[in-house]
């Protein structure tokens, strides 16, 4: 059996900063439950052994010349952006007012 | 006059490239096409309003006897996966409504390049996660051949495009098998190419390490058409593959001959045993393997041992990546903004942002990616699953010491309905476990229609070859289509229901 | 901010051993960033040296500029570290404005560089062998201007703007092993260590390593531990510490401040706490919430870096000199006493003297302006002396000095001009018309005035009484508001003294 449980799901969501409702937590602490106990079974083969693959086809050493390339206009670079001043992207404050 | 809807890539190119036909007019009747159908089928999630000036420019150029690549003026669909500068890229998701790229898609500027006209963007799983494009935050797709049940996932709206004629050649994705269902699913031909045969390079990623853009189209050869023009080394890609490529179209017409199938050794996984298909599935496989058979083809029994490790596997690598890709839409440089009160902190519009913006699914696979990752659980499972895909990579090395390719029917039930699995995720999971193995391991592989099933419903075969053989899977995969074309007196999709009223 | 305790640093010194640890990050002057080939310039207007990696725009990718895996490898031979047969990026995941995709690719445990050494040499010549435990390769973030608010700090403003152009920009960080045995020399081998690696990096030209412009960061841990206690005490990381002075001080701070809560049988809180250059304290950061889970994974989009033996063998060839051998070797060459070298040695100026001597000045000239008016205005102004001038402006000055286009005095404003920026030395002489007057004429007009308006004078000097001489030539150089050399002057008036009717 995992161990998720509604605490850690809000905590994934935290981490992964998406606000969850509690009725969200709930049923993601059920699925995610369900789902996990499924996937634990990559363990079962995985013996120390055998390496790891992390890139389907090995290949190595990929490297770019170090030539300067058309940078974006700014125009492009924030054409997409939510909100902008003085040609740079904005936010709001990023963090709480001091307690 | 033919309707120049129903004809091939292929055959349309004739027609373009002898002047029979320009390239407006092969627009123009797709882009009727589009609005006959398109209103109930959702295929397409934009037009593109410069579709026929674009298709104007390649007659002009034709004219001017400009030397033009084979499918030029023949028009494509885009997955909306890829990003286009002359259209809006949402990857399906309510976060990136309304987004235009500065820069195109390395395929997508291939295309252009080689002078297809892009039609418009289809329709997908939000963020390819799906099997059914039920997840669009844009509606679903609909499958042409029966509108109550789903065209697969999460290309959904490219095979639904090609198969109801409304696009001779689409664009897709492919991370765990969202070319092949679909095609599987909608009578048509979905191909994933060998993990960096074809470059990501401006493909909104899901999971890195697995996803591949292919072709889904009508037939093998155009597949193999749309593959050349796509294809090849992109230094805008590390994990592009350096090699330089046969001509895929040029497999699948040396293919279409027949005699590729002598002495041709084709192997069948053991632990995918028939009883683990819809009946009518392998009853379906088996006939296909028994044409090929007939044809001087030998069916050898390999064993694949850890294929049924691949799901799991899948489902602790892809989330995980993907949590880690979609971090970037928080808000800041593009997409959707959710201030969810006066004074909110960054993290505050963060999170409400995504709570809005991001999909039932997508959420639940960022959350279960973040856990795969945390602390304390990496080696567990982001570790174990990718000495997984070592086991599934040592699978296909014995299995391809003794046969040429494998064969597989594509996945284990023909169309479901709306509905019927979008409640249980795990249900919708186990639906890949065909199609993940190789995207595991990086081999090539593609899906043609092999049938029908009782209720009338398409039904898809599989082959996968050796990682670079993507040629192999042309030449097979083209015999076997002309085979049953000729059983079958046609293609499979002149059984389809006329959609539209349009005859 | 509450006001820190502080115990005497004698004391803290005498009940608590210090243990040191830094995190350096080099900035590489590569002509473009670490996975893109948008410029990688300082001083851009913002947000425009991008491409879409910078951005983290939905489609694009990382591609690894083997520039700057190369001048890795130097910097990590320069240490003295072994060169991983293969090391790879890993993903380091943390939301935070100013990255695009909110990961860092940097490199988690499979560094490009790692187990090392550093030599640092201190003021008295003593040698320090500083222990290196990684160098890893990885990406700047983008800069984050907080607005509104009283301090324009983060705390309290309204909100922030994100410029991205050092987004992505190539960095090396530099970790050590715990330092022990650092005792009451720590504030000085802090100061001496970050020193070696800009000298080293200087040396090896991969970095600019201007600490005013962030090239050279250092991050200094400190903890403390009772005489005799084999555990380590709890660490505190002080960032941003932005000047080689400001190193020194920080690390004596933290020492006073800790041992003053130890005393008082308190315990230290593990957490980053920051420099304040203006109070000369440290205050607690923000708590990072997310700092234990970065999430790490291997950088799906990119592939091993696996350097051949041949490369390895050709960049350790090319390594420069050691620092300290070099110093060695320039303080015989030039001819300093060993108090003169320790004067450079301790402004940091060693690089500035040598490129000064390379660009045509005598090293005792080139000594004489860096330790003395350049250390001068860059005390007063709070800034670098290496940012104050450039060697070649330096030299210059020396040159027109030497050829009697400016006398010393003359020499000092023309500095100041150069360090408000106003150009080269040759440039700011024309723009303020401060050249000696050399032209014989002028002075000859001046003298023969002062000369005739003082009969009296000129009948003295012609007694042969030379001293009286002095009245006139501070009459002439006051007319020449100071742009004459006295002694030509001298010459003349004494000349006109014997010639006038
Ligand atoms: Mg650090
Ligand atoms: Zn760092």
């Amino acid at each position: 059996m995992s161990e998720i449980t509604p605490e850690l799901v809000r905590h994934l969501g935290s981490l992964a900063r998406i606000e969850l409702s509690d009725e969200e937590i709930t049923r993601l602490t059920g699925q995610l439950d369900a789902i996990v106990d499924n996937i634990a079974k990559v363990s079962e083969v995985a013996t120390a052994d055998v390496v790891a693959t992390s890139h389907p086809i090995p290949l190595a050493n990929v490297f770019r010349d170090d030539v300067v390339g058309e940078p974006l206009t700014i125009e492009q670079a924030l054409q997409n952006a939510p909100d902008t001043a003085d040609g740079r992207f904005r936010v709001t404050a990023i963090m709480g007012d001091e307690q | 006059m033919t309707d120049l809807t129903r004809l091939t890539a292929a055959a349309l190119a004739e027609k373009l490239a002898s002047g029979e036909v320009s390239s407006v007019e092969a627009t123009s009747a797709h882009l009727d096409r589009i609005t006959a159908v398109d209103g109930d089928l959702n295929a397409f999630l934009h037009v593109n309003e410069g579709a026929l000036a674009a298709a104007a420019e390649i007659d002009r150029r034709r004219a001017a006897g400009d030397a033009l690549g084979e499918l030029a003026g023949v028009p494509l669909a885009i997955k909306d996966v890829l990003v286009t500068t002359d259209m809006p890229s949402t990857s399906g998701s309510r976060i990136l409504e309304g987004y235009m790229s500065p820069f195109d898609a390395t395929v997508v500027a291939r295309a252009r390049a080689a002078g297809l006209v892009g039609l418009g963007k289809t329709n997908m799983d939000e963020f390819a996660m799906g099997s059914s494009t039920e997840h669009s935050a844009f509606g679903a797709t609909l499958n042409p051949w029966d509108p109550t049940r789903v065209p697969g996932g999460s290309g959904g709206g490219s095979a639904a495009a090609v198969a109801a004629f409304e696009a001779p050649l689409a664009l897709g994705s492919d991370t765990g098998g969202s070319i092949r269902q679909p095609a599987h699913l909608t009578g048509t031909v979905g191909m994933k190419p060998t993990y960096g045969g074809v470059s990501r390079y401006g493909s909104i990623a899901l999971a890195s390490s697995l996803d591949q853009v292919g072709p889904a189209t009508r037939t093998v050869l155009d597949a193999g058409l749309l593959h050349d023009v796509i294809g090849g080394h992109d230094a805008l890609d590390s994990t592009s593959l350096p090699d330089s490529w046969p001509s895929f179209a040029a497999a699948a017409r040396e293919g279409a001959r027949g005699d590729v199938l002598k002495g041709l050794k084709i192997g069948v996984v053991r632990e995918l045993p028939d009883s683990g298909f819809q009946a009518d599935i392998s009853t379906s496989f088996r006939a296909a393997l028994a044409a090929m058979e007939a044809q001087g083809a030998e069916i050898v029994e390999i064993s694949a041992p850890h294929f049924e490790y691949g799901v799991a596997a899948y489902y602790v690598l892809m989330p995980a990546e993907a949590s880690s890709n979609l971090a970037r839409f928080d808000s800041v440089r593009f997409g959707m903004r959710v201030t969810p009160h006066a004074g909110a902190t960054v993290e505050e519009v963060m999170s409400a942002t995504r709570a809005a913006g991001l999909g039932e699914e997508v959420k639940r696979r960022i959350i279960l990616g973040t856990y795969a990752l945390s602390a304390g659980y990496y080696d567990a499972y982001y570790g174990s699953a990718q000495r997984v895909r070592t086991l599934i990579q040592r699978d296909y090395t014995d299995a391809f010491a003794q046969v040429d390719v494998i064969a597989t029917p594509t996945s284990s039930t023909t169309a479901f309905k709306f509905g019927e699995m979008s409640d249980d995720p795990l249900a919708m999971y186990l639906n890949d476990a065909t199609t993940i193995p190789a995207n595991l391991a990086g081999v090539p592989a593609i899906s043609i229609p092999s049938g029908l099933s009782d209720d009338g419903l398409p039904i898809g075969i599989q082959f996968v070859a050796p990682v670079r053989e993507d040629a192999r899977l042309y030449r097979v995969s083209a015999a076997l289509e002309a085979l049953l074309q000729d059983q079958w007196g046609g293609p499979l999709l002149d059984r389809a229901p006329m959609l539209g009223g349009k005859a | 901010m509450a006001k820190d305790k502080l115990l005497s640093f004698e004391e803290a010194i005498e009940l608590y051993e210090p243990v040191l640890g830094f995190e350096v990050h080099v900035e590489l002057n590569t002509k473009t960033k670490m996975f893109s080939s948008a410029p990688n310039e300082f001083g851009a207007a913002p947000n425009t040296n991008l491409s879409p990696v910078c951005l983290g725009l939905p489609g694009s990718l990382p591609v690894v500029n083997g520039t700057a895996v190369r001048y890795s490898i130097s910097l990590g031979l320069a240490l003295g570290c072994e060169i991983a047969e293969s090391s790879g990026f890993a993903r380091k995941n943390y939301f935070y404005p100013d990255m695009g995709k909110n990961y860092q690719i940097s490199q988690s445990d499979e560094p490009i560089a790692f187990e090392g050494e550093v030599e640092v040499e201190l003021a008295d010549g003593e040698i320090i062998t500083i222990p290196i435990e990684r160098a890893h390769m990885e990406e700047d973030a983008g800069k984050l201007t907080h607005v509104g608010g009283a301090t324009g700090r983060i705390q309290g403003a309204a909100y922030s703007l994100v410029d991205y152009n050092r987004a992505g920009v190539p960095l090396v960080e530099i970790v050590t092993k715990p330092i022990f045995g650092t005792e009451e020399r720590a504030p000085e081998i802090a100061k001496a260590y970050v020193q070696t690696i800009r000298d080293i990096v200087i040396s090896l030209g991969i970095s600019d390593a201007k600490m005013e412009r962030g090239n050279l960061r250092c991050d200094a841990n400190v903890s403390l531990r009772p005489r005799g206690q084999e555990k380590l005490g709890t660490r505190t990381e002080t960032k941003n510490v932005n000047s080689m002075r400001s190193i020194e001080r920080a690390v004596r701070y933290e020492i006073q401040r800790q041992a003053a809560i130890l005393k008082a049988g308190g315990s230290i809180t593990q957490e980053t706490r920051h420099w304040h250059e203006d109070t000369g304290a440290t205050s607690p950061g923000r708590p990072k919430s997310d700092a234990d889970d970065y999430r790490y994974f291997p950088e799906p989009d990119l592939l091993p870096v696996q350097p051949s033996a041949e490369l390895i063998a050709e960049l350790r060839a090319a390594l420069p000199e050691k620092p300290a051998v070099r110093r060695r070797r320039l303080m015989s060459e030039w001819g300093f006493t060993d108090l003169e070298f320790q004067d450079v040695v301790n402004g940091g100026l060693v690089a500035e003297v040598e490129a000064t001597v390379a660009a045509g000045a005598s090293p005792a000239a080139a000594r004489k302006w860096w330790t003395g008016e350049l250390t001068r205005i860059a005390n007063v102004e709070g800034r670098e002396a290496s940012d104050v001038a450039s060697p070649e402006h330096v030299a210059q000055l020396q040159l027109l000095v030497d050829a009697g286009t400016l006398t010393d005095k003359l020499a000092r404003q023309v500095l100041e001009g150069v360090a408000a920026g106003e150009g080269s030395p040759q440039e700011v002489v024309d723009a303020r018309g401060l050249a000696v007057v050399s032209d014989d004429g002028a002075l000859i007009a001046a003298i023969d005035e002062a000369l005739q308006s003082q009969p009296d004078v000129l009948a003295k000097i012609r007694d042969g009484k030379v001293q009286a001489a002095g009245a006139v030539i501070g009459a002439v150089m006051k007319a020449m508001r100071g742009q004459a050399d006295a002694a030509r002057v001298r010459e003349l008036v004494l000349e006109r003294a014997a010639s006038l009717d």
